[in-house]
């Protein structure tokens, strides 16, 4: 039988380590020092995050892993995150409009994860949770001040807006780990979490006066292992040194 | 960093420490506006657990003493000994002085 809890806990592994990582590459290029310190602590929760699964993955997997491996030792056809989080960054606004995307659907998540019949998965999402909460409000105000501002602001937002909207479906869309999570009793119904990210999205783009798109070309194929060219890059980038030098330590 | 920064205006951060009753003074940052300054000074000045309040103040509202009075202001306080409370003879039964 295949073991789904480490498939599910590496998907949420992955989901958090690689966007920390697009967020760290803002670290020393933000637009104000301020926000540079801003996005960099955003990046180093998230990155916090995917040890605190990947530890609890490598656990549970046995074999010798460690968070490491997994981190660092996998292809990209085994990472199960979403296509989401791999994407470029893009300028600032296309930045905090992922991460706001990304941040509800992980506020809902962990929300109902807390409730996990796994009491490892209940106390990561517990923990992360309040780290989400700020980077929701963080990136809400940022989606607000952007969208509701100058004309080239909101020009940037549609545009933002425009490249990541296909992105977000494949967020709710469950994967078989993810069912399996689900019926099994320590996952989170992606289908009862939609409705509040939806409401979410809707009252925070009212007052950033945005539309939603029309829901048409959704792009899916991460969590099942199908990921860009972008995804490629970033792991050639992120794994390098360990690659090169298996266990380089400093 | 692009000149933008400049056209953010300034504003002083105040943080007030797990254990201090007072906020301090602790540096200052660029924000569009107060909400702004708050988070950019959780972000900046409240990394390593120094706080649990914040206060900003927009720094064009702080008006300050000007450093070349200050013979005229403080040193005739110098002679003033008498103005500390140490000459007074506290009765016993006073216990929270």
């Amino acid at each position: 039988m295949k073991n789904y809890l480490v498939d599910y806990t590496l998907h949420l592994a992955d989901n958090a380590l690689i966007l920390g990582h697009r967020n760290s590459e803002w670290c020393g290029h933000g637009p104000v020092l301020e926000q540079d310190m801003a996005i960099s602590n955003i990046a180093l929760d998230c990155i916090g995050q995917a040890r605190n699964f990947y530890q609890y993955a490598a656990q549970l997997s046995g074999n010798g892993a460690t968070e490491d491996s997994l981190a660092y030792l996998r292809d990209a056809v085994d990472f199960k995150n979403s296509l989401l989080v791999e994407l470029p960054n893009g300028d600032w606004g296309q930045t905090v409009l992922r991460q706001f995307f990304f941040s509800g659907y992980q506020y809902f998540l962990y929300g109902a994860l807390q409730k996990s019949t796994d009491p490892q998965l209940a106390a990561i999402a517990e923990k992360a949770l309040k780290e989400v909460t700020y980077h929701l409000r963080w990136s809400s105000e940022w989606v607000i001040r952007l969208g509701d501002g100058t004309a080239e602001s909101k020009e940037r937002m549609l545009h933002a807006l425009e490249i990541l909207w296909p992105y977000t479906e494949e967020l709710f869309q469950p994967a078989g780990y993810e069912l399996a999570a689900f019926s099994e009793g320590y996952g989170v119904n992606l289908a009862g979490i939609r409705t509040d990210w939806d409401e979410k999205i809707r009252s925070v783009f009212h007052e950033a006066t945005l539309t939603l798109p029309n829901e048409t070309g959704m792009q899916f194929g991460g969590k099942e292992g199908k990921h860009t060219e972008y995804l490629d890059k970033l792991l050639d980038e992120m794994q390098g040194l360990q690659r090169m030098y298996p266990g380089a330590e400093w | 960093m692009t000149d933008k920064q400049h056209e953010w205006p300034l504003w002083e951060i105040f943080i007030r420490s797990r254990q201090g009753l007072d906020h301090k003074h602790v540096g200052s940052l660029h924000a569009v506006d107060a909400a702004m300054a708050i988070e950019n000074a959780r972000d900046v000045y409240t990394r390593r657990m120094e706080g649990v309040s914040i206060w900003v103040v927009e720094s064009k509202n702080i008006h300050a003493s000007n450093p070349d009075d200050a013979a005229e202001l403080y040193d005739p306080a110098n002679d003033k000994a008498y103005r500390h409370p140490t000459f007074y003879n506290l009765p016993d039964e006073l216990k929270h002085m």
